[in-house]
Protein backbone atom coordinates (compact mmCIF):
# COMPACT_ATOMS: atom_id res chain seq x y z
CA UNK A 1 0.00 0.00 0.00
CA UNK A 2 1.48 3.43 -0.86
CA UNK A 3 1.78 5.75 2.40
CA UNK A 4 1.39 8.29 0.52
CA UNK A 5 -0.95 9.66 -2.92
CA UNK A 6 1.23 9.81 -5.88
CA UNK A 7 0.39 13.39 -6.60
CA UNK A 8 1.63 14.14 -3.68
CA UNK A 9 4.91 12.78 -4.01
CA UNK A 10 4.80 14.43 -7.42
CA UNK A 11 4.55 17.83 -6.23
CA UNK A 12 7.55 16.95 -3.98
CA UNK A 13 9.91 16.26 -6.34
CA UNK A 14 9.27 19.25 -8.40
CA UNK A 15 9.65 20.61 -4.86
CA UNK A 16 13.13 19.43 -4.91
CA UNK A 17 13.88 20.08 -8.22
CA UNK A 18 13.35 24.06 -7.28
CA UNK A 19 15.03 23.53 -3.90
CA UNK A 20 18.51 22.24 -6.62
CA UNK A 21 17.93 25.31 -8.83
CA UNK A 22 17.89 27.89 -5.68
CA UNK A 23 20.49 25.95 -3.64
CA UNK A 24 23.23 24.34 -6.18
CA UNK A 25 25.95 26.44 -4.48
CA UNK A 26 25.58 24.70 -1.32
CA UNK A 27 27.05 21.28 0.04
CA UNK A 28 23.20 19.82 -1.48
CA UNK A 29 22.88 16.51 0.40
CA UNK A 30 20.40 14.99 -2.12
CA UNK A 31 19.88 11.60 0.28
CA UNK A 32 18.36 14.06 2.60
CA UNK A 33 15.93 15.92 0.53
CA UNK A 34 14.48 12.17 -0.45
CA UNK A 35 14.30 11.55 3.33
CA UNK A 36 12.65 15.43 3.76
CA UNK A 37 10.70 13.85 1.45
CA UNK A 38 9.53 10.74 3.14
CA UNK A 39 10.04 8.78 0.38
CA UNK A 40 13.01 6.29 -0.72
CA UNK A 41 15.94 7.55 -1.84
CA UNK A 42 15.73 4.95 -4.93
CA UNK A 43 11.99 5.19 -5.43
CA UNK A 44 12.64 9.27 -5.58
CA UNK A 45 15.78 9.34 -7.88
CA UNK A 46 13.51 7.30 -9.92
CA UNK A 47 10.51 9.48 -10.21
CA UNK A 48 13.00 12.38 -10.83
CA UNK A 49 14.24 10.91 -13.95
CA UNK A 50 10.83 9.83 -15.58
CA UNK A 51 10.55 14.17 -14.85
CA UNK A 52 13.75 15.18 -15.85
CA UNK A 53 15.24 13.00 -17.50
CA UNK A 54 18.58 12.82 -15.66
CA UNK A 55 18.55 11.59 -11.93
CA UNK A 56 19.04 14.47 -9.07
CA UNK A 57 22.57 14.08 -9.29
CA UNK A 58 23.02 14.43 -12.58
CA UNK A 59 20.68 17.34 -12.43
CA UNK A 60 22.47 19.02 -9.74
CA UNK A 61 25.63 19.02 -12.38
CA UNK A 62 24.29 20.29 -15.13
CA UNK A 63 22.63 23.58 -12.60
CA UNK A 64 26.12 23.60 -11.28
CA UNK A 65 27.59 23.86 -14.89
CA UNK A 66 25.45 25.96 -16.78
CA UNK A 67 25.75 28.72 -13.21
CA UNK A 68 29.21 28.75 -13.69
CA UNK A 69 28.73 29.63 -17.64
CA UNK A 70 27.39 32.77 -16.23
CA UNK A 71 29.77 33.33 -14.21
CA UNK A 72 32.20 33.31 -16.00
CA UNK A 73 30.57 35.53 -18.75
CA UNK A 74 30.35 38.27 -16.06
CA UNK A 75 34.08 38.04 -15.96
CA UNK A 76 34.87 36.34 -12.20
CA UNK A 77 37.64 34.09 -11.79
CA UNK A 78 37.60 30.68 -12.69
CA UNK A 79 38.60 29.60 -8.99
CA UNK A 80 35.82 31.47 -7.50
CA UNK A 81 33.00 30.18 -10.21
CA UNK A 82 34.45 27.21 -9.10
CA UNK A 83 33.32 27.10 -4.97
CA UNK A 84 30.70 29.87 -5.70
CA UNK A 85 28.37 26.97 -8.06
CA UNK A 86 29.57 24.32 -5.22
CA UNK A 87 32.54 22.31 -6.37
CA UNK A 88 35.12 21.27 -3.53
CA UNK A 89 38.07 21.13 -6.39
CA UNK A 90 39.46 22.87 -9.16
CA UNK A 91 40.34 20.22 -10.96
CA UNK A 92 37.15 18.32 -10.76
CA UNK A 93 35.31 21.56 -12.36
CA UNK A 94 37.80 22.43 -14.96
CA UNK A 95 37.53 18.34 -15.87
CA UNK A 96 33.90 17.84 -15.87
CA UNK A 97 33.57 21.85 -17.24
CA UNK A 98 35.70 20.82 -20.48
CA UNK A 99 33.89 17.40 -20.81
CA UNK A 100 30.42 19.06 -20.33
CA UNK A 101 31.55 21.96 -23.19
CA UNK A 102 34.64 20.89 -25.04
CA UNK A 103 36.02 23.80 -23.73
CA UNK A 104 38.09 24.98 -20.20
CA UNK A 105 36.43 27.20 -18.13
CA UNK A 106 38.76 30.17 -19.07
CA UNK A 107 38.79 29.08 -22.76
CA UNK A 108 34.94 29.80 -22.34
CA UNK A 109 35.17 32.70 -20.54
CA UNK A 110 37.45 34.17 -23.14
CA UNK A 111 35.30 33.34 -25.95
CA UNK A 112 31.83 34.77 -24.42
CA UNK A 113 34.04 37.96 -23.04
CA UNK A 114 35.11 38.50 -26.49
CA UNK A 115 31.52 38.37 -27.52
CA UNK A 116 30.46 40.82 -24.88
CA UNK A 117 32.92 43.36 -26.17
CA UNK A 118 32.24 42.90 -29.73
CA UNK A 119 28.75 43.15 -29.34
CA UNK A 120 29.40 46.43 -27.08
CA UNK A 121 32.08 48.12 -30.35
CA UNK A 122 29.89 46.95 -33.38
CA UNK A 123 25.99 46.49 -31.89
CA UNK A 124 24.56 46.87 -35.18
CA UNK A 125 26.57 43.42 -36.57
CA UNK A 126 24.66 41.70 -34.35
CA UNK A 127 21.20 43.26 -34.64
CA UNK A 128 19.22 42.43 -38.06
CA UNK A 129 19.08 45.64 -40.34
CA UNK A 130 15.45 46.15 -40.70
CA UNK A 131 14.83 46.21 -37.14
CA UNK A 132 18.04 48.43 -36.74
CA UNK A 133 16.97 50.99 -39.17
CA UNK A 134 13.44 50.88 -38.18
CA UNK A 135 14.43 51.46 -34.37
CA UNK A 136 16.51 54.28 -36.08
CA UNK A 137 19.98 52.66 -34.95
CA UNK A 138 21.43 53.01 -38.23
CA UNK A 139 21.56 56.48 -39.19
CA UNK A 140 23.63 56.90 -36.13
CA UNK B 1 14.21 28.49 -49.77
CA UNK B 2 13.79 29.42 -46.28
CA UNK B 3 15.18 27.16 -44.13
CA UNK B 4 15.16 28.51 -40.41
CA UNK B 5 13.17 31.24 -38.55
CA UNK B 6 16.42 32.56 -36.22
CA UNK B 7 14.84 36.07 -34.73
CA UNK B 8 11.21 36.43 -33.51
CA UNK B 9 9.98 39.13 -31.41
CA UNK B 10 7.43 39.78 -28.43
CA UNK B 11 6.49 43.32 -27.77
CA UNK B 12 6.75 44.36 -23.97
CA UNK B 13 5.90 47.18 -21.66
CA UNK B 14 9.27 47.01 -19.57
CA UNK B 15 12.54 45.34 -20.65
CA UNK B 16 14.07 44.81 -17.27
CA UNK B 17 11.20 43.25 -15.99
CA UNK B 18 10.68 41.19 -19.23
CA UNK B 19 14.54 40.30 -18.46
CA UNK B 20 13.73 39.03 -15.06
CA UNK B 21 10.29 37.13 -16.42
CA UNK B 22 12.13 35.11 -19.48
CA UNK B 23 15.43 34.44 -17.68
CA UNK B 24 14.78 33.73 -13.70
CA UNK B 25 11.41 32.67 -14.52
CA UNK B 26 11.26 30.81 -17.25
CA UNK B 27 14.79 29.93 -17.89
CA UNK B 28 15.79 31.40 -21.23
CA UNK B 29 19.53 32.55 -21.75
CA UNK B 30 20.56 35.57 -22.52
CA UNK B 31 21.85 35.82 -26.47
CA UNK B 32 22.38 39.52 -27.04
CA UNK B 33 22.40 42.44 -24.43
CA UNK B 34 23.17 45.54 -26.49
CA UNK B 35 23.30 49.78 -24.80
CA UNK B 36 21.87 51.11 -28.01
CA UNK B 37 21.64 54.46 -26.60
CA UNK B 38 19.77 56.54 -23.26
CA UNK B 39 16.78 53.83 -22.81
CA UNK B 40 17.59 51.93 -26.15
CA UNK B 41 18.93 48.14 -25.78
CA UNK B 42 18.44 45.45 -27.80
CA UNK B 43 17.74 42.16 -25.93
CA UNK B 44 17.48 38.34 -27.25
CA UNK B 45 16.82 35.32 -25.16
CA UNK B 46 16.83 31.56 -26.11
CA UNK B 47 14.78 28.80 -24.96
CA UNK B 48 17.45 26.71 -23.13
CA UNK B 49 17.27 23.86 -25.65
CA UNK B 50 17.08 26.38 -29.27
CA UNK B 51 20.50 28.14 -28.84
CA UNK B 52 19.78 29.41 -33.24
CA UNK B 53 16.66 31.18 -31.99
CA UNK B 54 16.73 34.27 -30.90
CA UNK B 55 13.77 35.67 -29.09
CA UNK B 56 13.94 39.89 -29.20
CA UNK B 57 12.26 41.74 -25.71
CA UNK B 58 10.84 44.77 -28.21
CA UNK B 59 10.22 47.57 -26.10
CA UNK B 60 7.25 49.07 -27.17
CA UNK B 61 8.16 52.73 -27.26
CA UNK B 62 7.83 56.13 -29.01
CA UNK B 63 10.55 56.42 -31.72
CA UNK B 64 10.52 55.41 -35.75
CA UNK B 65 9.05 51.84 -35.19
CA UNK B 66 6.05 53.31 -33.02
CA UNK B 67 4.48 56.69 -33.50
CA UNK B 68 3.16 57.88 -30.42
CA UNK B 69 -0.32 57.04 -31.04
CA UNK B 70 0.34 53.98 -31.69
CA UNK B 71 3.09 53.19 -28.98
CA UNK B 72 0.09 53.87 -26.71
CA UNK B 73 -2.45 51.77 -28.51
CA UNK B 74 0.22 48.92 -28.47
CA UNK B 75 0.53 49.06 -25.05
CA UNK B 76 -3.18 48.91 -24.28
CA UNK B 77 -3.48 46.00 -26.06
CA UNK B 78 -0.44 43.79 -24.68
CA UNK B 79 -1.53 44.74 -21.24
CA UNK B 80 -5.28 43.76 -22.19
CA UNK B 81 -4.01 40.22 -23.12
CA UNK B 82 -4.58 40.79 -27.18
CA UNK B 83 -1.84 38.95 -28.74
CA UNK B 84 -0.70 35.42 -28.08
CA UNK B 85 2.91 35.16 -29.30
CA UNK B 86 3.33 31.36 -30.07
CA UNK B 87 3.65 27.89 -28.10
CA UNK B 88 6.60 26.62 -25.87
CA UNK B 89 7.01 22.74 -25.56
CA UNK B 90 8.00 21.14 -22.16
CA UNK B 91 8.65 17.13 -21.66
CA UNK B 92 6.14 16.87 -18.73
CA UNK B 93 3.67 19.83 -18.54
CA UNK B 94 2.51 18.93 -15.09
CA UNK B 95 5.78 19.53 -13.26
CA UNK B 96 6.78 22.66 -15.99
CA UNK B 97 3.20 24.32 -14.61
CA UNK B 98 3.89 23.63 -10.42
CA UNK B 99 7.16 24.84 -11.10
CA UNK B 100 6.12 27.95 -13.05
CA UNK B 101 3.85 28.54 -10.89
CA UNK B 102 6.12 28.32 -7.58
CA UNK B 103 7.41 30.73 -9.42
CA UNK B 104 4.84 33.20 -9.96
CA UNK B 105 4.00 32.40 -13.17
CA UNK B 106 -0.01 33.55 -14.12
CA UNK B 107 -1.70 30.80 -15.68
CA UNK B 108 -5.16 31.50 -17.41
CA UNK B 109 -5.30 27.74 -18.16
CA UNK B 110 -3.99 24.55 -16.13
CA UNK B 111 -2.42 21.31 -18.17
CA UNK B 112 -5.34 20.46 -20.26
CA UNK B 113 -5.49 16.94 -22.04
CA UNK B 114 -6.31 18.28 -26.00
CA UNK B 115 -6.71 16.31 -29.11
CA UNK B 116 -2.98 17.04 -30.02
CA UNK B 117 -1.65 16.81 -26.55
CA UNK B 118 -1.78 18.69 -23.06
CA UNK B 119 -1.60 21.64 -22.83
CA UNK B 120 -1.70 24.85 -20.78
CA UNK B 121 -2.26 28.57 -21.21
CA UNK B 122 -0.07 31.38 -19.33
CA UNK B 123 0.78 35.21 -19.42
CA UNK B 124 3.96 37.08 -19.39
CA UNK B 125 4.79 40.28 -17.08
CA UNK B 126 2.89 42.24 -20.33
CA UNK B 127 0.30 40.61 -20.59
CA UNK B 128 1.05 38.19 -23.26
CA UNK B 129 -0.21 35.08 -23.67
CA UNK B 130 1.67 32.15 -24.65
CA UNK B 131 0.65 27.97 -24.67
CA UNK B 132 2.70 25.25 -22.95
CA UNK B 133 2.64 21.99 -24.57
CA UNK B 134 3.92 19.07 -23.87
CA UNK B 135 3.26 16.03 -27.11
CA UNK B 136 1.54 12.66 -26.73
Amino acid sequence: MELYPRQYLYLRTVRAKLFIDENFGSNIDLDKIADEACFSKFHFARLFRSIYGSTPHQYLTHVRIERSKEYLADGQTVAFVCYKVGFDSLSSFTGLFKRRTGLTPRQYQVDRLNFKEAVAAKPLHHIPGCFAEKKGWKSK
Amino acid sequence: MITKMNHVSIFVLDQESAFDFYVNKLGFKVNTDAEMGPGKRWLTVNPPDQPDLEITLMLIDDGMMFDKDSSAKMRELVKAGTFGFGVFQCDDLKATYEELKAKGVEFSKPPTEEFYGYEALFKDDSGNWFSLGQKK
